[in-house]
């Protein structure tokens, strides 16, 4: 049967479907954007966040903590940066779980778009909305005394891998809104994942500080190996081991979370 | 590809909730080419389940279904070009306006961006939705949705549309108009499977009809040949006296099609040619010396068919279509007042 036979067939246009992915996966995330940018209190609402957090952690903890090479702000601010991609990434979940509850979910699943591409969409405008929030702390934190010790390229490269990171959690955020389907437990379910990880890291205090049997997990765990890995590139000191144990981590993740992601949402009905 | 139906149900089964509730049972059906198929049924019937079966967003247990030929399990990516959704709950995005979502859908269909944009124009204008195009959806009334919700349908012209439940919520105008679109629609040789409680619009729009129930298909035919079999018109009469009701009955027992049916004061009957039926009833009633208050003619619901069909009535019916066509004016006082 060709398309001339049936009626008003509009002329598609002939793509791969890696192109079809792509397309329809900046369609989605076009999507998310233009509806956060329709509401501007929430634009303001999310800037305010990371700001308030680079303030909090230069003036409230800046001058208790010590016994870290250099100066604190330094050491901090790639913590604060990994810690505010990973909360931000949060809205993954929440954005999945409101997606199933209304019933846009299924007109997207009776058109001929590629299938991946409503989770890819979602968690590329959470990556936009990070990539935002970072840009935002790296201005506040140099007006509150953070420099750089390394180059401006090595600069670029922690914020890469950050980056890279927060993508890989989106991704596994969404699989839990996918999977929970309700918006307010989606973001209940991602605190025991969130807390332990973000808190028992390197983001914030040197690991050896802690307790002997805390010391293993928070060494090896995620979040400490890209903080570690960002601090290398930011501030100085040996790059190689920290940045391929951050890439590690966040390819790792990806290559598991992405197809779990998208099996659930196409086996979700 | 003549003769090859757009749309071929063939024992679909599906079970809900770990085999509780068996929401197909060997559902058969078929659409040809440029019709509209009217799916009819009560409440929990299984008629958004086999819309949803044949738009591939759920998968059937079992049982074939295919459209232009194309079955929808094996070759759904195929079948999504070939279809337009406008399901029973309005599948908008909240967040952005009337055009933003028809553009989104566009995009989705893989119109190039020019493409996708004059045709949200295109479709805005034709729903009346122009003004309201660029706001946001938050602002937009029940109607304006389900209009732009039936517009996302429409955005790729495919060949074949499921509309479950078109104009529930819609103001009699725009159903007037919803009806007109559908019509020049499938005069363009598109086909159209609609689903619906109202006997009146599946009249209206349907060259076929089926009759669903439990999840199977108790009926089929055109709208005629189904009213045909159930009486076109309910006749309700009212007695100023419940004990004249039985006498009543007898007076009219002779215009209907079925016998009539008495409760209290109230004698209910189905007749074929419900003008005549009403004035040849209120003459007889008169003649008889009986007291009539009220005296109703009403298109049958869903729910007469059902009664017709089925012997029961439909468990969770929808409110019975209660218009009355020709209602029977009290006497006029004539120039009693003046002399
Ligand atoms: N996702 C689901 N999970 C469990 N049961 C379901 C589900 N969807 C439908 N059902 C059940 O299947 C049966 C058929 O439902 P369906 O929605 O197809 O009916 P319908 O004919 O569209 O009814 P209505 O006129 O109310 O829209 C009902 O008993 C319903 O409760
Ligand atoms: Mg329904």
């Amino acid at each position: 049967m060709t398309a001339g036979t049936l009626p008003g067939v509009h002329e598609e246009r002939r793509a791969s479907s890696l192109r079809w992915l792509v397309d329809d996966s900046l369609t989605i995330a076009w999507r998310w954007l233009v509806a956060m940018v329709r509401l501007p209190e929430s634009v303001v609402f999310s800037a305010i966040q990371p700001l308030m957090l680079v303030l909090l952690f230069r003036y409230v903890f800046g001058g208790a903590i010590s016994g870290v090479r250099g100066s604190y702000v330094d050491y901090l601010m790639p913590g604060i940066f990994v810690q505010t991609v990973t909360f931000g990434s949060v809205i993954s979940a929440v954005g999945m779980a409101e997606d199933l509850q209304k019933g846009i979910i299924e007109r997207f699943r009776a058109l001929p778009m590629a299938r991946a591409a409503v989770v890819t969409g979602r968690t590329l405008s959470d990556l936009t909305r990070n990539l935002g929030s970072v840009l935002l702390m790296t201005g506040l934190g140099f007006a509150v005394g953070f420099r750089i010790h390394t180059t401006g390229l090595a600069f670029v490269a922690g914020l890469a891998i950050l980056l890279l990171f927060s993508w890989a959690i989106s991704w596994g955020f969404a699989l839990i809104g996918l999977a929970v389907r309700s918006p307010e437990t989606a973001q209940l379910a991602t605190f025991p994942v969130l807390l332990p990880f973000t808190f028992a890291s390197s983001a914030f205090v040197p690991v050896d500080r802690m307790p002997g049997w805390l010391q293993a997990f928070a060494t090896n765990q995620p979040v400490s190996r890209v903080v570690d890995g960002c601090r290398a590139l930011m501030s100085g000191g040996p790059t190689v081991r920290p940045v391929l144990g951050a890439l590690a981590w966040s390819v790792g993740l990806l290559v598991v979370l992405v197809p779990l992601a998208v099996r659930r949402y196409v086996r979700t009905d | 590809m003549a003769g090859e139906p757009a749309i071929a149900v063939h024992e679909l089964t599906k079970v809900f909730a770990r085999g509780r509730v068996r929401a197909l049972d060997g559902l058969s059906f078929e659409a040809q080419q440029g019709t509209v198929l009217g799916v009819l049924g009560p409440n929990g019937a299984g008629k958004t389940t086999a819309v949803r079966i044949l738009s591939t967003v759920l998968r059937p247990d079992g049982g074939r279904a295919s459209i232009l030929g194309l079955d929808v399990v094996a070759r759904a990516a195929q079948v999504r070009r070939s279809i337009g959704l406008a399901g029973q709950y309005a599948a908008v995005d909240e967040n952005l306006s009337g055009r933003q979502n028809l553009v989104m859908i566009g995009r989705l269909s893989h119109l190039s961006r020019r493409a996708a944009r004059r045709r949200a124009d295109e479709l805005l204008e034709q729903f009346d939705l122009t003004a309201a195009a660029g706001r946001s959806l938050k602002t937009y009334s029940g109607g304006m949705r389900r209009r732009l919700d039936l517009a996302a349908a429409l955005v790729a012209e495919p060949p074949v549309l499921f509309f479950d439940e078109p104009t529930t919520g819609l103001d009699p105008k725009t159903r007037q108009d919803m009806w007109a679109w559908t019509e020049r629609l499938v005069a363009g040789g598109t086909t159209v499977l609609l689903t619906t409680q109202y006997l009146e619009e599946a009249d209206r729009l349907a060259d076929t009809v089926v009759v669903v129930d439990h999840g199977r298909v108790i009926a089929q035919g055109t709208p005629a040949s189904l009213k045909a079999d159930i009486g076109t018109t309910v006749l309700l009469v009212t007695l100023a006296n419940a004990d004249d009701a039985a006498r009543a009955a007898a007076v009219v027992a002779p215009l209907g099609t079925h016998p009539p049916t008495v409760q209290g004061e109230r004698v209910e009957m189905n007749v074929a040619d419900g003008a005549r039926a009403g004035s040849q009833a209120m003459r007889a009633l008169d003649a008889a010396g009986l007291l009539v208050t009220g005296l109703v003619l009403r298109e049958p619901s869903l729910d007469d068919v059902f009664l017709q069909l089925t012997g029961h009535r439909a468990e969770t019916g929808p409110e019975p279509l209660d218009r009355p066509l020709h209602p029977v004016p009290p006497p006029e006082p004539q120039g009693v007042l003046g002399r």
